[in-house]
């Protein structure tokens, strides 16, 4: 054969090689980390977590009920007030502002906040409702995920609400529906599914989150439902725990760590399949 | 009968105004509602910036521009020293490390899932890649302080030693003591964190490429990496680079994983090997037992960070923009 022809397919062949052992090099981290964390966690998951609270230090006995609880009150919270406001904003440029200079300014604010650290928030977050309120504090913590979450949900409501044909507003318009209706009635119907998608990669995005609560909503050792009070979550919980020299915490924060994964993992392919399915119609 | 007619015209027209009114007031209710909403992403980056601002200023009036190139970072000193150069040089370093790694990885996944892959495993592999991005930061410090660190410590960190043993600077960059927390730790960590954010915009990006073009290359005579250097990168350059910037922005804020693994010394060292800090991790790790002047200097540090990546996360929007106003036209 040529000796042009052979060196480019030699080329050619070793790229691909390249490109097949990228692919799995990213799948492998996966999988890693997944059998480091069923390994190390297994062990550790027993009722005892879900119905105790964290030991204290040296303690053998003991689970993390205070913190999936705080957790979950705090993400549920967080998602609560972002999710509502996120939506708005998403729908004001998708369906008010299309051709706003508004619009455009606030997509691109939105897309850097998108992306902006999170500690940032929690500082942000530290000098807005921390040092007025002169404490730590659950609503801190819940008002740090909400920051979070709007630039997410409005992301996936304005793209989602893109996708609706205009046929079908132009069509409730003839028909006489006011357009507050128009949107609520026909393309948040429309858009159903993709709005459950951003809101559920929001949750999944803020369940996880550790760098904003470390400074809002710090940690507790006991059982509180008290919002204006520091509050126990998980992963501040794995944090601490983690770094410790207790055996039995180490355990905890693994089992935790655990926890934390598979939700986050379950809510992230949920979200997919059901974004899946929507632009499949 | 003329009674009940009375009453139904006189119903009539009184129902229609009032529910054409409701009709407005609803109308003009949700308009601002959602209006107001749209602008409260304004009002959170002006919050941000004028309490990162506030915070920061007492630092500010101490240091002056003097806290940027000062590597001393003694808060319980009297005076206390703060200076900046530390995490500066870490933040930078362990995110250019990370890129060197995650660029090359991630447009070969891209590459491998349009170009190569058989359809049947395109879903599980790209929602694979994806899910890395899902794993909260926590957990990717944990995984690398108790299996990355002792794996890397034990094997791929001797090795490099003793290759670049007396090699000039090469030598010094791959120094020795071997070490569990380090910049290079840290640094590869934060390359497979932030591989699925290259991956799925290059993926997005490179579909925008009209399969004509593709078919034309292939038509004469070119191997499929001709056509991906050929044809699909340089299409979609202004995309795969802004998909970079974005990522290269993740990898600067990056914070939980990297206070894990990094050691958290504010000395700089020319190996990559040595422990090390970055703003993020240095306000992850002191803020909470800081006050006072120490508490303003690691304000300023995130003040400084989100500077740099606001700058660095715009740049990546405008490219990806003019992308998509490319792809519209």
């Amino acid at each position: 054969m040529n000796p042009i022809y052979s060196r480019r397919r030699r080329k050619d062949f070793v790229i691909r090689g390249l490109c097949i052992a990228a692919a799995a090099f990213g799948v492998t981290w996966l999988a890693l980390i997944l059998v480091t964390l069923f390994y190390n966690g297994v062990a550790g998951l027993n009722v005892q977590i879900f119905t105790e609270n964290t030991p204290p230090p040296g303690s053998t006995e003991g689970g993390l009920l205070n913190a999936i609880v705080g957790s979950l009150m705090m993400t549920v919270i967080g998602v609560g007030i972002g999710a509502p406001l996120g939506m708005f904003a998403g729908t004001y440029l998708a369906e008010y502002g299309r051709n706003d200079r508004l619009t455009s300014v606030i997509r691109f604010i939105n897309d850097i906040l998108l992306s902006a650290p999170s500690i940032i928030i929690g500082l942000f977050i530290y000098g807005a409702v921390v040092v007025p309120m002169r404490g730590f504090s659950a609503i801190a913590g819940c008002l740090a995920l909400a920051v979070i979450v709007i630039p997410v949900v409005l992301r996936t409501t304005e793209d989602m609400l893109l996708l609706v044909p205009n046929a079908l507003r132009e069509a409730a318009s003839a028909l006489g529906l006011p357009r507050s209706l128009v949107i609520k009635r026909i393309a948040y119907r429309s858009a159903r599914a993709g709005l459950i998608t951003g809101v559920l990669l929001a949750t999944a995005r803020v369940a996880g989150e550790t760098a904003p609560l470390l400074f809002t909503a710090l940690s507790n050792q006991f059982f509180s439902l008290d919002m204006t009070k520091t509050m126990a979550n998980l992963p501040v919980t794995i944090n601490n725990f983690v770094q410790s020299p207790y055996a039995y915490w180490k355990q905890l924060a693994w089992s935790g760590a655990l926890l934390i994964t598979l939700t986050v993992l379950a809510l992230n392919i949920g979200a997919r399949i059901l974004g899946a399915e929507r632009t499949a119609k | 009968m003329a009674v009940e007619s009375n009453v139904v015209d006189a119903a009539g027209p009184y129902d229609r105004a009032k529910a054409l009114g409701a009709f407005k007031l609803g109308d003009i209710t949700f308009y601002w509602i959602t209006r107001l909403s749209a602008i409260s992403v304004l009002l959170i980056l002006g919050g941000i910036i004028i309490s990162l601002i506030v915070g920061a200023f007492p630092a500010m009036k101490e240091f002056g521009a003097s806290f940027l190139w000062t590597q001393r970072w003694a808060p319980s000193a009297d005076p206390p020293v703060l200076g900046a150069l530390g995490p500066i040089y870490g933040t930078l370093v362990t995110s250019f490390i990370a890129m060197l790694i995650a660029i090359p990885v991630g447009l070969g996944i891209a590459i491998f899932l349009t170009e190569l892959c058989p359809q049947w495993l395109r879903r599980p592999i790209g929602m694979a890649i994806e899910l890395l991005a899902g794993i909260p930061s926590i957990i990717y410090g944990m995984w690398g302080f108790f299996v990355l660190g002792p794996f890397l410590a034990n094997t791929f960190q001797p090795f490099m030693i003793k290759i670049f043993d007396g090699v000039p600077v090469l030598g010094a960059v791959f120094a020795g003591p071997p070490s569990y927390l380090s910049l290079f730790n840290a640094a590869l960590i934060l390359a497979i964190m932030v591989l699925p954010f290259i991956t799925s915009i290059s993926v997005d990006v490179f579909k925008t490429v009209p399969p004509v073009l593709k078919e034309a290359a292939y038509g004469v005579g070119c191997t499929t990496w001709e056509v991906v250097r050929s044809v699909v990168i340089p299409y979609t350059r202004v995309g795969v680079i802004g998909g970079i910037m974005l990522a290269l922005g993740r990898a600067l804020g990056e914070t939980m994983a990297v206070t894990f693994i990094i050691g958290n010394s504010f000395r700089i060292s020319s190996s990559i090997f040595a422990p090390g800090t970055t703003i993020s991790a240095a306000i992850a790790s002191e803020f909470a037992e800081s006050d006072g002047l120490h508490q303003s200097g690691l304000i300023l540090l995130g003040l400084l960070l989100f500077v740099l990546t606001f700058f660095v996360l715009a740049a990546a929007r405008l490219m990806l923009m003019r992308l998509e106003k490319k792809a519209g036209n």
